[in-house]
């Protein structure tokens, strides 16, 4: 009994021999690689390892599940993925099993049985009579075909000499490299990914962390030990500072991964070409380790990463390691208070009162350089530097945030200089900014005091009253109403434009002028308004007069006119101003440890040498039978190859030429 | 076929000739380390002698290579007398201006493989031996001036400040150039190894659209203009990287355009055999053949370069694979070329199908090298557009 089932599971038909057949088929072998191939590009098409939230808003909750299911958002460890691989692999492995006893074997057969018959039969064969005996010739012929490169041997077959010759035996061990490499490659890949944090997981050894947690708050189950496994991850350290953690991203989460050592960032720099972009990222590391005698110092820049005790360390990232900043708040309301000067670093967080109003100012960012794109350049690839920048938020006390992004010097557009500072509502939005006209001094002084006077009754009062006497001169007799009442007009305009803008004047304009005098009145209302705001400006301060001739002021004015006018959609009653800086910086490093790297490589370089061998090393053949014929030869050869036919063809002539010197055809 | 040996015998036999290439080489070998020995590192020495051995044999086996590289250092080397290390001579040279410049140089290129594709054409439909040749003459000029446009570019931009220099393989642009200049070397190599000039016109209709989107580039975009590298470009390894990688995607561009022709001679040759069209064209089993070698050159050098590229991943990136779409395009279009070769060698197919899949694997290629960086992000997206 035993032995029969014994002799099923090992005899020719059985269940496991079919399988590994089946397994080294052709037809398996190319259905994989093209299986393979189109997995590959979901992946592709569908960004990998994004926050799940985002996968979420993308496909609503239903799809979101299925897709999350089916592992699409890291496809290249998904299950069925790793699969298709395995099953690749064994493909190759049972292939190159199965063919390379023979091959082995083909390498050094040199094929002394073959029969005169089928040589002649051969696409490539000869024939021809030779005046020299068979030995002579023999000898004669396997010293040209060593030249040649050709392994030869003489048989005596019944009477008749065969030299039988073959180049390129080393064509079979090509085969053999190129899929052995394979199977190389994949075991060594295998051992660099995140299949054993994977199983972790599964068995709920690890669990991966989501939240934003402080170092120290992060639990037990999401640490992974120092050990010899594979990982790759990253860190940000400020100068100054050091990290013994590595954060390992894994799908929406990451782990904790322990360093036997301690890496400190020194300083790190950004080198700039003139032009001022970037030329090179550079951290000073010092790795403390207690197996060290001294600290270790080392520079790593992109593409010179540093190797410690198989640790791989690379650049890879840079950002803001809380720099510290000097800022002036500048009330946009002359009657909230006055400048104040912040000392503050970037990710700190305040509360603040502006008039009767509470605010939280975060600090974000800061940049050291801002390189755009030049717009007096007609070319948009030129580029300039714009200087220092900060970013904040500032929330309302009914939590609303708005983020801007402020320059810290006045930047030029159309000759004129201004203060730049972005605003959104939201990060997906694009900043729109408002221009502050900077000032002779390079100040917002003039501007402040210029928003101050418009706010400023008595004076807004008595340029009314000017104006008005102005514009009624001409009556024959001096209405004391309409005087009273122009100038009343004047002075609400130029009130609601402080307010709210042009937009509150226009909607003002809609609402309160009956609507058959709104298309003549509307523009002399502005136009009034227009004169006042003019009038106000050029007033000057302490009855300085200012040069209303003088271009630099009219554009001053229009400038300010325009910022106070956009200033409702600012949204901050006060505008921060950069004074000093202290840059502190943070270095994003990867660290990785790949133990099969060395696997993989060895297996490229296989496959490369495999490949080479295989397409440029065709095996040749050669046979030269000689019969006796009366003292003379007749010489038959005939040859074949495993590949290239065409170049064949040409070998072969070649080869009858060098034999045949004297031409004597049959 | 026998007579192609035979002449490539004679011409390998001329030792003369082929000792004075050696001689040459050397010297220019030695030559640089002289010159530029401070500038470069242990790799860059080794990429050099490299570069040195494989043009050794490539003069070898193929003499008319010797005259071309020998045109591009001639020219190239009187670009860099004209301009002297100041580079406002661009304008004011006359041969500068009109010819050596690297920007004129690939203008003239264009020009001349737009003209090569026409002729080749014209001495097809006309059966004219010596137009193709013609042809062919003037594939080989345009060659020419597209590899000094980058020798002269690489100069170039050495010129543009004392650390901007690069070497000119490293965006879009460029490679476009390098594209251009490659496919058309392989397939003279071709045509003169096959004795066939029939598929001049195919293979120089792909180079006139990669000329098109050049000159498209260059007008539409600014994209000649030259630009410090970013700092993950600054590495030896781009020097091999790219260049190899170009080799394959020419080879499998010129296997395409082959296969382009083996569908039309045999859908022509189905309906009337002894048409011109198809006596005038290689056979398809030359054709066939010819297809297969393409492939197996660009996939033996395309491997070369996604493991250049993985080596480089690895230094630059922390890992030798990381799933990047590039990464994974590549190994796509890999997987793909594969089949194919097991297709054909295995299983023996051969013919219409394979000619269908050849087109097909250019759009993965196309894809690979161009889609992914304008639809996908990811690592690689250097060569925006
Ligand atoms: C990723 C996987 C594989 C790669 C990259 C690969 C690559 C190659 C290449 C490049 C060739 C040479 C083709 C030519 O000369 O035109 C070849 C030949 C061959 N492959 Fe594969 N192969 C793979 C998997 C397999 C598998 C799974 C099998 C088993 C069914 C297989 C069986 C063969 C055979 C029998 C040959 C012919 C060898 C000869 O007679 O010289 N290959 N392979």
């Amino acid at each position: 009994m035993s032995e029969k089932s014994n002799l099923k599971l090992f005899g020719k038909n059985s269940f496991p021999r079919r399988l590994l057949r089946f397994l080294g088929t052709m037809e398996l072998a190319i259905t994989l690689l093209i299986t393979l191939a189109i997995a590959s590009v979901i992946g592709t098409v569908l960004q990998q390892n994004q926050p799940y939230t985002d996968y979420l808003i993308k496909f609503g909750p239903f799809w979101f599940e299925v897709f999350e299911s089916v592992g699409l958002y890291d496809v290249y460890s998904a299950p069925w993925f790793l699969l298709i691989l395995t099953l690749l692999v064994v493909s190759t492995a049972v292939c190159v099993t199965r063919h390379t006893p023979s091959m082995l074997k083909d390498m050094r057969n040199l094929r002394t049985q073959v029969q005169r018959k089928s040589l002649a039969t051969m696409k490539h064969s000869e024939q021809w009579i030779s005046r020299d005996a068979p030995d002579t010739l023999a000898a004669s012929f396997q010293q040209q075909l060593k030249l040649k490169g050709f392994r030869t041997r003489l048989t005596d077959r019944n009477g008749a000499l065969l030299v039988s010759a073959m180049r390129g035996g080393i064509n079979r061990l090509g085969y053999i490299l190129t899929h052995v490499a394979i199977v190389v490659i994949c075991v060594g890949g295998l051992m660099d990914g995140n299949l054993p944090l994977k199983m972790a997981e599964w068995r709920g050894q690890i669990q991966i962390e989501t939240r934003d947690l402080p170092l120290s708050q992060i639990p037990q189950e999401s640490r992974l030990a120092i050990g010899k496994q594979a990982f790759r991850g990253s860190v940000s350290i400020p100068e100054g500072r050091s990290s013994e953690v590595v954060f390992l991203p894994m799908r929406d989460g990451y782990l904790v991964q322990a360093l036997p050592f301690r890496i400190e960032l020194e300083e790190f720099r950004v080198e700039h070409h003139d032009n001022g972009q970037p030329r090179s990222f550079e951290s000073d590391l010092v790795i403390h380790d207690p197996e060290l005698e001294e600290p270790l110092r080392h520079t790593i820049a992109v593409n010179h990463p540093l190797i410690y005790k198989g640790y791989a360390i690379y650049q890879a990232s840079f950002a803001d390691g809380g720099s510290a900043l000097q800022v002036e708040a500048w009330p946009f309301d002359h009657r909230a208070g006055d400048p104040v000067m912040l000392d503050t670093k970037v990710f700190d967080s305040r509360d603040m009162h502006w008039g009767d109003r509470q605010y939280r100012l975060e600090m974000t960012n800061f940049r050291l350089f801002n390189i755009n794109p030049d717009p007096t350049d007609d070319n948009p690839r030129r580029m300039t530097n714009s200087g220092p920048s900060f970013g904040f938020i500032l929330r309302s006390h009914t939590g609303e945030a708005t983020e801007y992004e402020n320059y810290m010097f006045p930047i030029e557009r159309e000759g004129r200089m201004f203060y730049l500072s972005g605003v959104r509502s939201s990060p997906s939005e694009n900043f729109s900014y408002l221009h502050l006209p900077a000032d002779a001094h390079g100040g917002v002084d003039s501007f402040m005091e210029y928003l101050a006077r418009l706010r400023d009754r008595n004076l807004v009062a008595d340029i009314a009253q000017l104006m008005t006497r102005d514009a009624l001169a001409d009556l024959p007799e001096p209405d004391a109403n309409l005087e009273e009442s122009l100038q009343q007009t004047l002075i609400t305009l130029v009130g609601m434009f402080v307010r709210g803008g042009f937009d509150e004047v226009r909607e003002f304009v809609e609402i309160s002028l009956p609507e058959i005098e709104r298309q003549t009145l509307a523009p002399a209302y502005l136009g009034m308004l227009r004169e006042m705001l003019a009038r106000i400006y050029f007033a000057g301060v302490d009855g300085h007069e200012l040069d209303n001739t003088d271009n630099q002021n009219i554009f001053f004015l229009q400038d300010a006119v325009d910022a106070i006018g956009s200033l409702p959609r600012y949204h901050s009653p006060v505008f921060l101003m950069l004074h000093d800086y202290e840059h502190i910086q943070a270095s994003g490093l990867q660290i990785a440890r790949a133990p099969g790297q060395f696997i993989v490589y060895f297996g490229s370089v296989m496959l490369v040498a495999g490949l080479f061998i295989l397409f440029y090393l065709p095996q040749r053949r050669l046979w030269i039978w000689l019969d006796e014929e009366g003292g003379a030869s007749r010489v038959l050869l005939a040859g074949m190859t495993n590949r290239n036919p065409r170049d064949f063809d040409g070998f072969f002539d070649e080869i009858q030429q060098l034999l045949k010197p004297d031409k004597q055809e049959l | 076929m026998s007579e192609t040996i035979r002449q490539n015998q004679t011409d390998s036999q001329s030792w003369l000739a082929v000792g004075a290439w050696w001689t040459l080489l050397l010297l220019a070998t030695v030559f640089i380390l002289v010159a530029y020995g401070d500038h470069l590192d242990v790799y860059e020495v080794t990429i050099l002698f490299l570069t040195g051995f494989s043009m050794a044999w490539l003069g070898k086996v193929w003499p008319p290579f010797r005259w071309h590289a020998l045109a591009v250092a001639i020219l190239s080397l009187l670009a860099l007398q004209r301009y002297g290390g100041d580079l406002s001579m661009a304008q004011q040279d006359f041969w500068l201006n009109y010819i050596l410049a690297s920007q004129s140089a690939i203008m003239w290129m264009s020009a001349f493989y737009l003209a090569s594709t026409v002729i080749y054409f014209g001495g097809l439909i006309a059966r004219s031996d010596y137009t193709q040749k013609l042809g062919s003459r003037f594939a080989w000029i345009a060659t020419t001036m597209g590899m000094v446009g980058l020798m002269v570019r690489w100069r170039e931009s050495h010129m543009m400040g004392s650390d901007i220099g690069y070497i000119p393989v490293s965006n879009l642009y460029e490679v476009f150039i390098l594209f251009c200049v490659i496919t058309s070397l392989i397939y003279l190599f071709y045509e003169r190894r096959y004795r066939t000039r029939g598929l001049g016109g195919f293979v120089m209709l792909m180079i006139t659209a990669a000329v098109m989107f050049l000159l498209w580039y260059a007008f539409e975009r600014n994209a000649h203009e030259i630009e410090p590298l970013v700092p993950a470009l600054q590495s030896y390894w781009m020097k091999i990287h790219v260049p190899t990688n170009f080799i394959g995607y020419g080879a499998f561009a010129i296997a395409t355009m082959i296969g382009v022709a083996y569908l039309l001679v045999s859908w022509r040759a189905e309906k009337k055999p002894d048409s011109d069209f198809v006596k005038a064209m290689p056979s398809l089993a030359a054709m066939d053949d010819l297809m297969h070698k393409s492939i197996a050159l660009g996939f033996a050098f395309f491997t070369v370069a996604t493991i250049l590229g993985a080596f480089w991943a690895a230094e630059a990136w922390g890992g030798y694979w990381t799933w990047d779409p590039k990464e994974t395009w590549s190994l796509i279009l890999w997987l793909n070329y594969a089949a194919w070769l097991h297709m054909r060698f295995t299983k023996g197919w051969h013919g219409r199908p394979m000619a269908w899949w050849a087109i097909v694997g250019f759009f993965i290629m196309l894809f690979t090298f161009l889609g992914v960086n304008i639809f996908l992000s990811g690592l690689h997206s250097y060569g925006g557009l």
